[in-house]
């Protein structure tokens, strides 16, 4: 039963990873790219991960999407032409995935005993989570109390990417803008990257 | 727009129910599957639906960009002053058994409580991110 149902879930994967790559359209990408997440976040509840399953449902299908989505409203909906052939980078897919089908071949069967993951501390966690701190779901007691500082540099991970993308995005304050001007007033900005506004503002300058 | 009536009344039935299950997520993580992460996904989740919805001012008018920018290093303060509670005692950090003596509990509820606590900077930091991300990019489209 599960293999059936891993087998539909992994084709129609493989369809939609296709069809991604076949589409010019870009709203046609992001939705099916949404889509491949849900069914990866369905393939992850089959492997038994909820919580890999739940998070990839939510930031994959959903925060992703969004996001995407947003982006669109800057750029243009069609794919533009590539304009370099597709033969070096279809080597570097055909490298690299034969790379990684050949690392497939030492993992140890799934579920087994004996795998790194079950051998060492995993066992020790299942065993100890209970009498430690009663948290019954041993995924969150990992995340947060064993390997909590780890989950500590996830956290600052995230908050990296958002004081990089407030810096990228926002839109100028009251103060980036006094500082632009100031930078156009001393002539530290080469002409071709002033506004139209301020191109004019310069040789009404130059002019007086 | 005419057209839209559906999903706005959708939208907007839907948006406490997703930040009750946000918190639902949140609280329950030590029982079932979730945690800050997920958690701090699906409540930005649910502010960046009803930017999409109503437009980035009415989105802004309930989460405002300052305070968007103060939860994010708060998240981050959080975190790390629970580990950093750990040095008074001569622990290690993020250690939380230190919490037992502070708050008087005993061992095995110290170390619930700083899961608790973590877990909350976990979905400060990341909602607001979500949130920061999405007002960022929205914003952008409209000078």
């Amino acid at each position: 039963m599960e293999f059936a149902v891993n087998s539909v879930l992994l084709t129609m994967m493989a369809v939609i990873s296709i069809a991604i790559i076949r589409m010019q359209n870009l709203f046609g990408v992001v939705i099916l790219a949404g889509i491949y997440s849900f069914l990866m976040a369905s393939v992850f509840m089959v492997l038994d991960a909820v919580d890999v399953g739940m998070t990839e449902a939510s930031v994959g299908a959903g925060i992703s999407t969004v996001l995407f989505l947003s982006v669109l409203g800057l750029v243009k909906v069609r794919e533009s032409k590539s304009i370099h052939t597709p033969l070096l980078p279809l080597f570097v897919a055909i490298v690299t995935g034969g790379v990684l089908i050949y690392g497939t071949w030492t993992l140890p069967e799934f579920g087994s005993a004996l795998s790194p993951a079950n051998a060492h501390v995993g066992a020790l966690y299942l065993e100890r989570s209970m009498p430690d701190m009663k948290v019954p779901n041993v995924v969150t007691s990992v995340l947060a109390s064993y390997r909590g500082f780890d989950t500590f540099g996830e956290v600052v991970v995230v908050f990296t990417a958002g004081v990089a993308v407030l810096l990228l995005l926002r839109r100028g304050s009251g103060r980036a803008k006094a500082m632009r001007r100031n930078m156009v007033a001393r002539g530290l900005i080469p002409d071709n990257q002033l506004t139209d506004e301020e191109r004019a503002q310069k040789e009404a300058k130059d002019a007086s | 727009m005419r057209l839209d009536v559906v999903l706005r009344v959708v939208s907007k039935l839907l948006l406490p129910f997703m930040l009750m299950f946000a918190a639902y997520v949140q609280l329950h993580g030590e029982y079932g599957p979730g945690g800050g992460f997920q958690a701090g996904v699906i409540a930005g989740a649910g502010i960046i639906l009803y930017g999409i919805m109503f437009g980035l001012p009415a989105a802004q008018s309930i989460m405002p960009p300052k305070l968007v920018e103060f939860l994010v290093p708060l998240g981050v303060l959080i975190f790390a002053g629970t580990g950093v509670i750990s040095f008074f005692y001569a622990m290690n950090f993020l250690d939380y058994s230190a919490l037992g003596p502070v708050t008087g509990l005993s061992e095995q509820y110290a170390q619930i409580l700083g899961i608790i606590v973590v877990e909350i900077g976990v979905l400060v930091t990341v909602a607001s991110t979500m949130v920061a991300i999405f007002y960022g990019f929205a914003g952008r489209g409209q000078d």
